[in-house]
């Protein structure tokens, strides 16, 4: 058959039905251009090497501690509790991390990890603008070069941030494809990446894409779960009854749910952004209007038109308005074991106001959908109950958009709603 | 059916189904109406083609360049789906027997329609072949299932950065040809053609006696010539894109058609093989 003769490979890829490999469920998988499949075998293989070397590891959890300030705190909301006289409500503190959300430690674990696999080119997608900064404040740390790709409609919403990995010495990219937003500054740091794939290593900021950054990326920031659970047996001897968190791609998510996926009495609840209405192209919550379908390398619940042409999406927060979500959630959603939930943008923006002024902590917009399925279910909740919502981020970045949104002007002082 | 390249060296021709280019009025085209790309694809195999590439717009092309996602988003506004796409196929099948024609997308809009529908549909309307953009061998099991149940060629992409193992596996389960990838990259013309690309076809022609087409940047008849050298085919895509994105969907055809012809006549003293120079976007 073939003109020289060469003795069979071992390591030859087969088809198969969805295999193990990076699957959770029928969830995850890797649909991607060839060019990318050396790439990610490759750090498949670094990742699992780092993983196991102690070296790395405790070069990450030093900097994750005295870098990035974890552990990160778990607080007794006294005041919200009381005001909604229901389940007591605490708030894990990722918005006290270093740049201001969870983001820091996925960028932390992959910066590291690009290091050791002497890639010195490092590019990112950024949506709300946490993980472009995250992933530009890394790259100063290391010394390595920074692109970050981000959608011309968020780089206006989030102007604040793009300044920020600007003066960081990270390049932003506009991308002006399609809806111009996080989406689409995937698709383009995908094209950068399968352009110069030898020398560059992409930080994708969320678990999300082609295996192995679901499972990666979850894994980086499982660390908010387990601290969850160590703080809250010391605080209230027991587990909690319900852990809420946004879910765009769904990084803090999983990343606060995995420590207790085996805790059937903790319930995890995932809220999604509900936008302004329920029409396909108004909302991002996946799990109400999308099916499952490949998007962006992985095969998971996606929004999308009868043709299966990807949904235009919408929220108020730019870190949410994605049209599809990390495969491990779709895994949890079918299997039941977390439930998902959404939260429209007036009963966000709502959340941030309330959480201001009840308890001095300005919640990301992102973050305040978890805080608004709070307000809604603590009330309904017996006062022994506790709900834990992970606050993965703090809202300095959005006082644009809320200054607008909420008509903040002058030295008028804004009335609590 | 197999596909063959009767000439040396085959012409592989991508088009976007469903792009009237930049001029089309679109008052004037009902959705879903795919005359204009039926008449640039005739023009394309009178012209020498010898495999028509037929691509299903989709809203999110990674693995395309501005030329080509542009293109996507023409077809996609003026209303064409899949459906319009096989019947399109079905149409070229009739009116030219002995042409290849390959169905050519991204795995979403198939997955959507239904994979088994999908082999039915492609079976019936005539192709000869599927090409996915973002369906590797390991994820192929029931895409090569359905391929084989309906006697259609599944052509996998090879790419520079392909181990020997990985190209083994493409070879293996690949029909019809074999789509080997010029250079790392999305879609889009480049000056020179990467001398990545003749290495490629030669590590590809240990596992497989298929024909190995050649694509991505090759836009004019010294690549094509120097592609001849080495491979079986080259495949032109977004050159013809652009050609067609600047021509009305009167003069397109012709367009069309001339360039085809041009690139079977090489200047002769052609820059020879150089290393890739990143002029693209």
């Amino acid at each position: 058959m073939a003109s020289t003769a060469v003795p069979p490979l071992k390591e030859k890829p087969k088809p198969g039905p969805p295999h193990a490999a990076g699957r959770f469920g029928e969830y995850g998988g890797r649909y991607v251009p060839e060019t990318l499949m050396a790439a990610l075998n490759e750090l498949e293989q670094a990742y699992a090497a780092a993983s196991a070397d102690p070296v790395f590891r405790a070069e990450l959890d030093d900097l994750l501690h005295n870098f990035a300030g974890r552990p990160t705190p778990l607080y007794f909301a006294s005041r919200l509790t009381e005001q909604l006289g229901g389940a007591k409500i605490y708030l894990k503190r990722e918005d006290l991390l270093h740049t201001g959300a969870h983001k820091i430690n996925n960028a932390l674990g992959q910066g590291l990890l690009a290091r050791r696999m002497g890639k010195r080119r490092i590019i990112a997608e950024t949506g709300a603008g946490q993980h472009g900064v995250a992933t530009a404040t890394v790259c100063a740390l290391l010394g390595m070069d920074c692109i970050v790709y981000m959608g011309e409609d968020d780089i206006r919403r989030q102007e604040l941030n793009v300044l920020r990995m600007r003066l960081l010495g990270a390049e932003v990219r506009p991308v002006t494809s399609g809806s111009r937003t996080l989406k689409d500054a995937v698709n383009e740091a995908l094209r950068d990446w399968v352009t110069n794939v030898r020398d560059t290593y992409y930080i994708l900021g969320s678990a999300l894409g082609p295996h192995p950054y679901p499972t990666m990326v979850r894994d980086f920031h499982r660390v908010i779960g387990i601290e969850l659970r160590q703080q809250m047996l010391e605080r209230e001897g027991r587990l909690p009854d319900a852990i809420l968190a946004c879910v765009g791609g769904g990084s803090n998510a999983i990343g606060a749910f995995h420590a207790f996926l085996d805790d059937p009495a903790v319930r995890l609840i995932g809220v999604e952004a509900g936008g302004r209405g329920k029409s396909l192209g108004d909302h991002a919550a996946r799990f109400e209007g999308g099916v499952p379908g490949v998007l962006q390398g992985t095969y998971s619940y996606v929004l999308q038109d009868e043709d299966g042409q990807v949904a235009l999406t919408h929220s108020v927060s730019a870190g949410l308005d994605y049209a599809t979500v990390g495969p491990e959630h779709a895994a949890l959603h079918d299997n039941g074991r977390a439930s998902y939930v959404s939260a429209d943008d007036a009963h966000v923006l709502e959340a941030v106001v309330r959480l201001s002024q009840a308890e001095g902590i300005l919640p990301a917009l992102e973050s305040a959908h978890a805080v608004a399925e709070c307000l809604r279910i603590a009330p309904q909740m017996p006062r022994h109950a506790i709900l834990v919502v992970n606050l993965s981020g703090r809202g300095d970045k959005d006082m644009g958009i809320l200054a607008r949104e909420l008509k903040i002007a002058g030295a008028e002082p804004l009335s609590g709603r | 059916m197999p596909i063959r390249f009767p000439q040396h060296p085959g012409l592989v021709v991508y088009l976007t189904a469903g792009d009237n280019g930049l001029y089309a009025d679109a008052a004037q085209i009902r959705p879903g109406d795919l005359a204009v790309t039926r008449e640039i694809a005739l023009a394309a195999i009178d012209a020498g083609a010898d495999v028509i590439e037929l691509g299903v717009p989709f809203s999110d092309p990674m693995a395309d360049g501005p030329v080509i996602q542009r293109a996507s988003e023409r077809a996609l506004r003026a209303g064409t789906r899949l459906q319009h796409v096989l019947n399109l196929a079905a149409e070229l099948r009739a009116a030219r027997p002995a042409a290849g024609i390959i169905l050519f997308s991204y795995l979403n809009p198939i997955l959507r329609y239904g994979m088994s529908r999908f082999a039915d549909a492609a079976a019936e309307s005539g192709a000869d072949g599927v090409l996915l953009t973002d369906m590797i061998v390991e994820e192929a099991g029931d895409y090569l299932a359905e391929m084989r149940r309906t006697g259609l060629n599944p052509v996998f992409l090879a790419a520079p950065t392909s181990p020997d193992a990985r190209l083994q596996a493409i070879a293996e389960h690949s029909a019809g040809f074999i789509y080997a990838i010029s250079r790392t990259g999305i879609t889009g013309k480049q000056q020179q053609l990467a001398a990545d690309a003749a290495a490629l076809v030669e590590r590809i022609r240990r596992w497989t006696q298929l024909p190995i087409a050649v694509g991505f940047g090759i836009s004019n008849a010294d690549h094509v010539a120097q592609v001849g050298q080495f491979a079986d085919a080259a495949v032109i895509g977004s050159a013809i894109v652009e050609l067609i994105e600047r021509s009305t969907p009167a003069t397109a055809p012709g367009e069309v058609s001339r360039f085809i012809k041009g690139l079977r006549q090489p200047s002769g003293a052609g820059p020879g093989m150089q290393r890739e120079q990143s002029a693209r976007r």
